[in-house]
Formats: structure tokens, sequence, C-alpha cells
């Protein structure tokens, strides 16, 4: 067999996780209208300010035209055909442990290697699990309280902390700054909230699992981290979603707000459905994460995505105080049809601000997988740096990797690199592998575990094992 | 241990071995020499069942079975490494790691008991020794940045911990100083036992000095056209090839 025949094989493996739970929903019927946010601002029984809030961003996102400038090619999304809310029948009363939420749920998540139970004892990982819209289970509130972290949905927040809400919610990402991020402003369903106070490490990383779960239901999620003065948490998003046909819409919007001195470590592994070989079903990914760096802070973002149809997401980092850090470290697989335009904007407007962006692009199958990057150098932002470093790997001919570097420095004493590089599994170093008796498909997920290396060790211990066999499991086929 | 019979390859659609024919018992070092682009690149690339290079006619037999119906690393398992002309370089993959994955699945296939982590590790620390590569080297990406001495040397020390029972090495002497090419031919030899055969491509009689070899073959055109005991290369270092190329016909296969 041909090295390339072994390179197709072992990118055309299923998807592990797809499968469709049974959970009865409560939907909406499609469309989006001023009705619609009110009802679902009512379902959540929100204060009249955060209707208004909605609405607002939804009159902004009429007027706002779709953005084109991606590298990406797909059907329009007709967002008359969405439905904008769904909640798990068996939540409209509250479970008030895991006990009570529906088994079939808990054996989604078990599926997916996740099961709650043991996460809590053993990982000591608190766990906001969002199903579809709705969180279900909230762990290890108590002894998070104790450290005075708030860890809770987004919803409950509304109603415990409306002050913090109201301070932060949009302070990054305003209601129209951008088509995704006005759309999930108008509709968004729900998601974590944490307040770090002042002075306090987070006793845990905290966890999110998503999974989107219903046909034809946008996923809105809108998270906000709080991290107060001198204060330092790391928060874990993994995501994996069942096969389906219909292309799912999800437009998320995560807000990080580092205080001076302040740490916000955000990881991601995302794994939703990728649609198969040609290119059917799949995520649609439309996500906008940008974090506010004040003096002394860092934010760092790290991505593992291997998932979706499509990808369009740039984290981001506006480095507003002096001495701020920000970090992206990325690692974007793409495979059979998959497309990904993703990378970061660092925005440095305080003085001898630092940034550093690792973006490592695997590309397979016929996908498409692009990096599209922004350094700028504000006037004012005496001393600025920026290391940018952008690899992309191919496996075999018939896929595509791009980079779209984008500088903007208007201070004379910034220092900015770039390196890019693209290379190739090649058959040497294949044919070096297997004569040292090591088989085809575990030398492709060494080679590209190797190349990732930068990036996986900026994920904490447990994300870093995860990640690797998520990488394995995408390359993974039958070779024989 | 190799049995070569009349053997015929093609590379890129073009003929490059034209009915070789090479018997190594075990035991054994055997030489080969031969202009450049004469196909001994080629020969050991065949018979390691590198993508591309094709049998067209004969037969290569590894311990009676014939290569052809092994993968790579089933050719691997079976007992044959190649020490390449040009190390490959594998970015980010820790030689260590590497040397873990290779012995994991090369001795499993053998049914030899695995090494443990620790055992794993002091071995290769001693393997590192005996081709005067520093430890540090086991925690480097595969031959990344290495020198071209010291990718030879890594060629050596993977094969000292692998244990082959045939060692095809191509142009392992080029690229090492003097003290370094002393230093290879000991790992080398270390590992001449009864029961092992090795293969040697070189250009110059050098390392035969060294590596003191049973047999000498003459590889040009793509067959085996002179062979001899060690003496024939000191003569061919004296006379070169054209005494041999150019009366192919008079020649001894
Ligand atoms: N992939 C290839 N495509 C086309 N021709 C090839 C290829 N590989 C080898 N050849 C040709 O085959 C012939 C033999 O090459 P080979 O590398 O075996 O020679 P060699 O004896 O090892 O030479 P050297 O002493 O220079 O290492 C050469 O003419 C070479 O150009
Ligand atoms: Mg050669």
């Amino acid at each position: 067999m041909t090295s390339q025949a072994e390179l197709d094989k072992l990118i055309r493996s299923d998807y592990e996780a797809g499968f469709v739970s049974a959970v009865e929903s409560d939907t909406l019927p499609p469309g989006l209208s001023e009705d619609v946010i009110r009802f679902i601002s009512g379902k959540k029984g929100e204060p009249e300010w955060l209707l208004e809030w909605r609405l607002a961003a939804y009159h902004k996102w009429q007027q706002m035209p779709l953005p084109t400038w991606a590298h990406l090619k797909h059907p329009p999304v007709d967002f008359d055909e969405v439905s904008y809310y769904s909640a798990p029948k068996s939540m409209e009363d509250r479970p008030k442990s895991l006990d009570e939420v529906d088994p079939e749920l808990l054996r989604t998540y078990e599926k997916l290697g996740i099961p709650l139970h043991e996460q809590e004892m053993l990982a000591g990982v608190a766990v906001d699990a969002v199903f579809d819209s709705v969180s279900v289970g909230t762990t290890f509130k108590a002894k998070l309280l104790e450290a005075g972290v708030i860890f809770c949905s987004i919803s409950e927040a509304v109603h415990d902390y409306p002050d913090l809400i109201k301070q932060y919610l949009g302070s990054v990402v305003p209601q129209g700054d951008n088509f995704y991020a006005a759309l999930n402003s108008a509709v968004f369903s729900d998601g974590s909230f944490v307040y770090i106070p002042k002075g306090v490490r987070c006793p845990m990383e905290l966890s999110t699992y998503f999974r989107i779960n219903e046909a034809k239901t946008g996923q809105f999620e809108r998270t906000l981290i709080v991290a107060d003065e001198g204060s330092y948490v790391s928060y874990l998003e993994g995501c994996t979603a069942p096969m389906r046909d219909e292309n799912q819409l999800h437009a998320a919007v995560v807000e990080l707000v580092a205080l001076p001195g302040a740490q916000i470590k955000y990881s991601t592994v995302q794994n939703w459905y990728p649609g198969d070989e040609n290119g059917k079903g799949g995520i649609y990914n439309f996500v906008t994460k940008r974090g506010v760096a004040h003096e002394n802070s860092k934010i760092s973002w790290t991505q593992v995505e291997t998932g979706s149809a499509i990808t369009w997401k740039y984290p981001s980092v506006i480095l507003r105080g002096d001495n701020s850090v920000g970090e992206f470290y990325s690692v974007a697989l793409t495979r059979h049809m998959q497309q990904a335009d993703t990378g970061t904007k660092m925005i440095h407007l305080g003085k001898n601000t630092k940034s550093t962006i690792i973006s490592k692009g695997i590309s397979a199958g016929r996908s498409n997988n692009s990096y599209r990057g922004l350094v700028r150098i504000s006037p004012r932002a005496d001393n600025a740096r920026n290391f940018t470093q952008c690899d992309s790997l191919l496996l075999g001919d018939t896929c595509g990797a791009h980079t779209f570097p984008y500088i903007e420095s208007r201070n004379r004493s910034a220092m900015i690199e770039h390196e890019a590089t693209t290379s190739k599994v090649s058959d040497d170093q294949l044919f070096l592998c297997r004569n040292r008796g090591i088989d085809p498909e575990k030398a492709v997920s060494m080679i590209v575990n190797g190349f990732c290396k930068e990036v996986f060790k900026e994920l904490p211990m447990e994300f870093a094992v995860e990640a690797g066999k998520l990488l394995e499991v995408s390359l993974e086929g039958a070779v024989g | 241990m190799l049995e070569i019979k009349d053997l015929h390859a093609s590379v890129a659609g073009e003929d490059i071995l034209k009915g070789l024919s090479l018997t190594v018992k075990a035991g054994e070092v055997h030489a080969i020499m031969g202009p450049n682009g004469s196909g001994k690149s080629t020969l050991t690339n065949v018979l390691s069942g590198r993508d591309g290079y094709e049998i067209t006619g004969g037969q290569a037999l590894l311990e009676g079975r014939d290569v052809s119906e092994l993968d790579p690393e089933e050719r691997a398992h079976a007992g044959l490494f190649l020490a390449f002309q040009y190390p490959v370089e594998i970015p980010g993959v820790s030689n260590l790691e590497f040397l873990k994955a290779s012995l994991e699945a090369t001795r499993k296939a053998q049914g030899k008991e695995p090494w443990d982590a620790v055992t794993l590790l002091k071995k290769a620390r001693e393997a590192c020794k005996q081709v005067d590569l520093d430890p540090q080297f086991l925690k480097r990406g595969v031959n990344e940045g290495f020198s071209g001495g010291e990718k030879k040397r890594n060629e050596i020390m993977q094969m000292l911990l692998l244990e082959p029972k045939l060692a095809l090495l191509d142009e392992t002497d080029s690229g090492l100083d003097i003290d370094a090419l002393q230093v290879v031919a000991r790992g080398v030899n270390s590992l001449r036992s009864p029961e092992r055969a090795i293969v040697l491509v070189t250009h110059y009689q050098r390392l035969l000095d060294y590596i003191v070899p049973d047999h000498v073959h003459v590889l040009a055109g793509g067959r085996i056209v002179k062979s001899g005991g060690k003496e024939l290369a000191l003569e061919l270092e004296q006379k070169g090839y054209g005494w041999i190329t150019g009366q192919p016909e008079g020649a001894t296969a």
C-alpha cells in the first residue's frame, strides 16, 4: 500500500462521539423575532434591563451584514430555520443534585468518558455541565464558595449577582461587536459565570463540558470570567456533539476580564461533529472570545480544535494595562471537508506589553486550515513585544493550509517577530518510523503529536493527555 | 540469513537493480562498494520495503521469508535494520519517545519482554555512551538539528538497542570524523556475533580497517560485478572502479 493510501485511511476514521441521546426537549419553533427574545428572557425570569439589553443587540444584529472575509465556503445559514431555545424537559424543575439528573443525560456524559461522579471525586474538578442550553449540574459549589469563588450558570448569576453581571456583561465583547456576537447577545441561552475575588488562587481547575444535542437548535453559550486583582484561575472547556445530518449553528461568546495582577488561563478542547467525508453535516462554529488584560495581568488562551465543519474563531487579548501579557496557543486539526479559519488578535495598548502566538495547523483529507492573526501596537504602547510562530503540517496532497498575518505597528519601539513554516509528514519520516518497527498509524500520530508539542505543554495535565488522545482518535483508522 | 536471487527493482519506473544476487550468512560481515548512482542505496531501500521501490523480478529472502510479503515494520520485527545514508528529522518527537515506541513495538512482536521506563532509560543511556553521544540527545527531537556525524551515531545508538539480526548500514562512515569513525566501528563490532549479519555500504577502505569484512562486493550498473575478500577493498582504493566496470563481461558475480 502506498503511504498516501495509508494516510487517506488514517484520516477517514469515524467520529467516535456520534450518537444521539434520547432526552426529550422543549424546543421553540424556528425563527427569530422580538417575541422569541421575550420568550427566552421570560422563561429565565430575567430582569427588565437584561431583556432591553437583548433587544438592543437584536436590533443591532438586524442592521449588520454577514461577515464574508474569512477563508470559508459554506451555504448561507438560514437564520429563520434556526431554533433559538431548547431545554431538556426534565429541567423544568431544576435538579438539586446530580442524582436528580436525567439518567440518559448522565449516560451521554459517560459515553464521552466524562463520568461526573468520578470526576468530582478523583479529579477534584468542578463541573458546570451544559446540556443543550441549560446548566444541569454544578458541583463543588460549596468548596468554591468557601474560597469566595463564584462558579455558576449565567442565568443563576443574573439573579444572584446582578451587580457583577451588569458591570461586566458585554464589557469585553459589546453587543454590536460583530454579527455573531450580536446574535449571541440577543438570544444567549446559558453558559458559565466565574468570579475570583481579590488575591484568591482558585483552588481547582474549573471545567465545563458542552454538548449540542437538539437537531437544528442553535447553541448560544455566553461565558463570563472575572478575575479580580491578583487572583488566578484556570478554566477548561471541552465539548463534543452527536452525529447529525443538518448543520448546526453555534455562536458563542466568551468574555474574560483580568483585573490588575490577575491571571486567567483558558483552555479549550473542541471536538464537535466535523461532518462526514463528503462534508455532510457538522457544526458551524462562529465564536467570539476575547479578554481584557489590565496592568500586570496575564491572559492565556490554549485551544485544541479538532471538530466542527466550519470554525470561525479568534480568541483575542486586549492588552490594556501596562506590563500585561497575552498568549495564544493553538492546535487546529482539519480533515474530511472541514474548514477552519482561526487565529487571534493581540491588541497592545499598554506599555511593556507582551504577546506570544503559537499556532499549529494540521490539515488532512480535503480540508482547509487557515491561520488569521492580528498584532496591533498602538502609538502609546512603548516597548511592546510580540512573537508569532505559525506552523502548518499537511497530511496528503488534497488539503490546504493558509496563513493570513496582519501586523499594524504604530510605535517604533515595538519588537515584532513572525515565523511561519509549512511542512508535510514526509514519506521519509514515515519510513524511518516503520523501519524501526513502528506501524504507520502510530507513526503519524507520534509525528503529529510532536508537531503540536509546544502547544500541548501549555495545557493542564489531564487535558494534555486528552488532547493527545483526541488527535490520535481523529487520525485513527484501520491500517492493514 | 539473507539470500538475494537475480533481483530486479525499479524506482519511479526506472530499472535500477538488474539481476543482483548476493548471499549473506549469519555471523558474516559484507561490504558493498561501487560508484555513485550504481544502486547501493536502492538495494538497502528495496530490502527494507521503502515506498516506491518495486521488485520487478527475482526475490530476496530474509531467513527464508520473501521480504516482499512483509510490510516495512514487519521486516523490522523480523530483525532487519537500516541505518540511513541521510537520517531524517522528526521535530518535536524526542529520541527517547521514539525509542520507546520502536522498542515497544519491536520487542512485543519478537515475543521479548517489554522494558519498563527505568530499564529503557538505563539501556538508552548506555547505548549513547557506547557511541559517544551525550545522553542529553535522548531529550532532543529525533535527529532535530543534529550534526551529520551526530545523526549517524544516533542511528547506531538505535541499532544497539534494537539488536537486529541483519543490519544494513548505508554509508554510516560518511560525515564522521576520525575519532567518531572508531567509536562507531566499535559499536558495530560489539554487535558482531554468530547469529547476526552486517552489510556495510561504503566508499572508503578506511572503515574496513576497523570493521573487517568477510566479503567485499562491487556493485555497478545494478549488479554485483565483482566479489572478493577484504583485500579487494584495498585494490579498489588503489585502482578505482574503471578496471572492473570497464570490463563487466569478465567480472564474477
Ligand atoms: N526516487 C528516485 N527517482 C528516480 N531515480 C532514482 C530515485 N532513487 C534513486 N534513483 C536513481 O537510482 C540510481 C541509483 O541510486 P542509489 O541511490 O541507489 O545509488 P548509490 O549507489 O547509493 O549512490 P551513492 O554512492 O551516491 O550513494 C541513481 O541513478 C538515482 O538517480
Ligand atoms: Mg547511496
